[in-house]
């Protein structure tokens, strides 16, 4: 059975797709056969993170009108031959994508597919509202600071309510928190709020803490997803984002600054 | 108002409001002794509403116009507002002259402290028994009072609002912001309340986690409604319309377990120790 995750945040600019990218990597370096689709309709950045917007021919309102196969459509990684990249149209908008259309083409990629990740719009509108809909998990992307964490609660409500499983009165979407863009110095000085402070709020389970890091932005310039990155922390603060979300039991780093341990492993470099 | 639209809103309440009990079906006499009796008291029984109860007359098996009888009352200034006791027949006499009909369900083994009550109520509200002393002395015998009782629409009120089952509406999960949550009863909520989320209810309200977002009692009027909370954070508490913003909550009993009420249109927040 295929497993389908949305990324998702409600807030803009948090990293939804630096997390797809990294994920759907991960995911498919472990040996799943992963795609990584890209719901921002209008807005295709994905292809960019993920080094493969040269070779986009068909993207998914194509697949979803019909003028293309979804073989056609999918763009196979060239990091790892178990990931493969469905875009977006950038000439459309969110008005393109119906429900009928995204069940038909997700259900068609269940049949080959391991892990299907939904890289979700901002917003909460028809986009983000079928990006989420077949999801039966969610990594809701969360910054430390108020807002974000308000937008994540929002996202939460609508999973709980509005999701194909709770219309169903299924068994509820799975809801991880990944926390992005923390710096565990500036939660010291109390410039941004602390995991407790966010998990007051949220209480999800915590899938892992990306630490803010240079090297996401290098990462995403240069089409290569971060958790290939094996130097940096971010890299691999999301190699154990994958490791648990595969069931493997790793103790949380990143949250204080005190473990200097990687750091001074890795001459400071965040 | 906060959760109702502009242009109107529903509210239930109780009001208590005389029965006339009628032992006989001479008009005249019915007529003669309200007059007698609103004279006494002209300011009382001035457009007095009133609800005519013919439960002695049907057991006595009188024949009576419904229809007579509440343009009598309407002639000297009273204002019928409903029957109860009526045969089938009388109440759609009164339901065509738009008087709404009491269709309770007492059963005949209740007769006695009904009439009990009634009497109480009627004393309550300062009403006595105008046509007593006309009481007509015929035989009640059992087949009779055995019609009366299937024919009889008995009262369990002393109200014209039926009372309505108090309902509790539990709730397990989180409640999310921008989420909203409407119990006709009381609420019960086990988990958090998110800011921007809303819960409201009829009745009480009991949140046994930390409660962020707004939370509304006693929404249709119920001013004897409370909210209770393990952590009072809310960005807005009301109750029966009553409200207090986060803004005028003091700081000592934020982030504490309180208990919200009414008490003379004031809230009130207190520690629960």
């Amino acid at each position: 059975m295929a497993r389908i995750i949305v990324v998702t945040s409600g807030k803009g600019g948090v990293g939804k797709t630096t997390t797809s990218a990294a994920i759907a990597m991960g995911l498919a370096k472990k040996g799943h056969k992963t795609a990584v689709i890209d719901f921002d309709v209008g807005l295709r950045n994905l292809d960019l993170i993920m080094g493969c917007e040269r070779r986009v021919v068909y993207d998914f309102i194509n697949v979803i009108n019909g003028e293309a196969s979804i073989n056609q459509a999918l763009i196979r990684d060239k990091n790892c031959n178990q990931l493969y990249i469905l875009p977006a149209s950038q000439t459309r908008d969110k008005d393109a994508l119906t429900l009928e259309g995204v069940g038909r083409v997700l259900e068609e990629l269940a049949k080959e597919f391991k892990y299907i990740v939904c890289d979700s719009p901002a917003g909460i509108e028809k986009g983000a509202n079928l990006a989420l809909y077949f999801a039966d998990d969610a990594f809701v992307v969360t910054n430390p600071e108020v807002s974000s964490v308000r937008d994540s609660d929002r996202m939460l409500g609508i999973l709980a309510s509005k999701s194909r499983r709770a219309e169903r009165n299924e068994e509820p979407v799975r809801e991880y928190l990944l926390l992005t863009r923390y710096d565990p110095n500036r939660v010291k000085s109390g410039e941004m709020l602390g995991l407790d402070d966010v998990q007051d709020i949220l209480s999800l389970q915590l899938l892992g803490i990306i630490p803010e890091s240079k090297s996401v932005l290098t990462a995403s310039n240069a089409g290569i997803p971060v958790i290939l990155d094996e130097k940096s922390e971010a890299g691999l603060a999301y190699q154990d984002v994958v490791a648990r979300y595969l069931g493997e039991d790793r103790p949380h780093r990143f949250i204080d600054d005190k473990k200097g341990f990687f750091r001074k492993l890795f001459g400071g470099r965040l | 108002m906060l959760n109702s639209s502009s242009v109107l809103e529903f509210k239930s309440t109780t009001f208590f409001t005389p029965i006339l009990i009628l032992n006989t079906n001479d008009i005249a006499a019915i007529e003669q002794t309200l007059q007698e009796k609103i004279s006494m008291a002209p300011d009382f029984f001035k457009h007095s509403p009133l609800v005519i109860d013919v439960r002695e007359l049907n057991k006595s098996e009188l024949d009576f116009s419904v229809t007579e009888i509440v343009e009598t009352l309407r002639r000297i200034g009273l204002f019928p507002i409903g029957l109860r006791g009526g045969t089938e027949q009388q109440n759609s006499q009164a339901q065509k002259l738009s008087i709404p009909v009491d269709a309770g369900r007492d059963h005949d083994a209740g007769a006695a402290a009904q009439h009990d009550r009634r009497a109480a109520v009627a004393t309550d509200a300062g009403a006595e028994n105008p046509a007593a002393e006309s009481m007509n002395g015929e035989d009640k015998s059992p087949k009779a009072a055995a019609t009366a009782a299937s024919a009889t629409a008995g009262l369990t009120a002393q109200s014209a609002v039926p009372v309505q089952p108090v309902r509790t509406m539990l709730v397990t999960q989180p409640v999310r912001s921008g989420q909203r949550i409407y119990a006709p009863g009381d609420l019960v909520v086990m988990s958090q309340v998110s800011a921007g989320a809303e819960i409201m209810a009829e009745g009480n309200i009991h949140v046994y986690n930390t409660l962020r977002g707004r939370a509304l009692a006693g929404v249709q009027g119920n001013t004897s409604a409370r909210i209770f909370c393990l952590d009072l954070q809310a960005e807005l508490v009301s109750i029966a319309g009553d409200y207090k913003t986060s803004e005028h909550i003091t700081k000592a009993i934020q982030k504490k377990p309180v208990q919200i009420y009414l008490q003379d249109h004031a809230l009130i927040i207190n520690e629960i120790a």
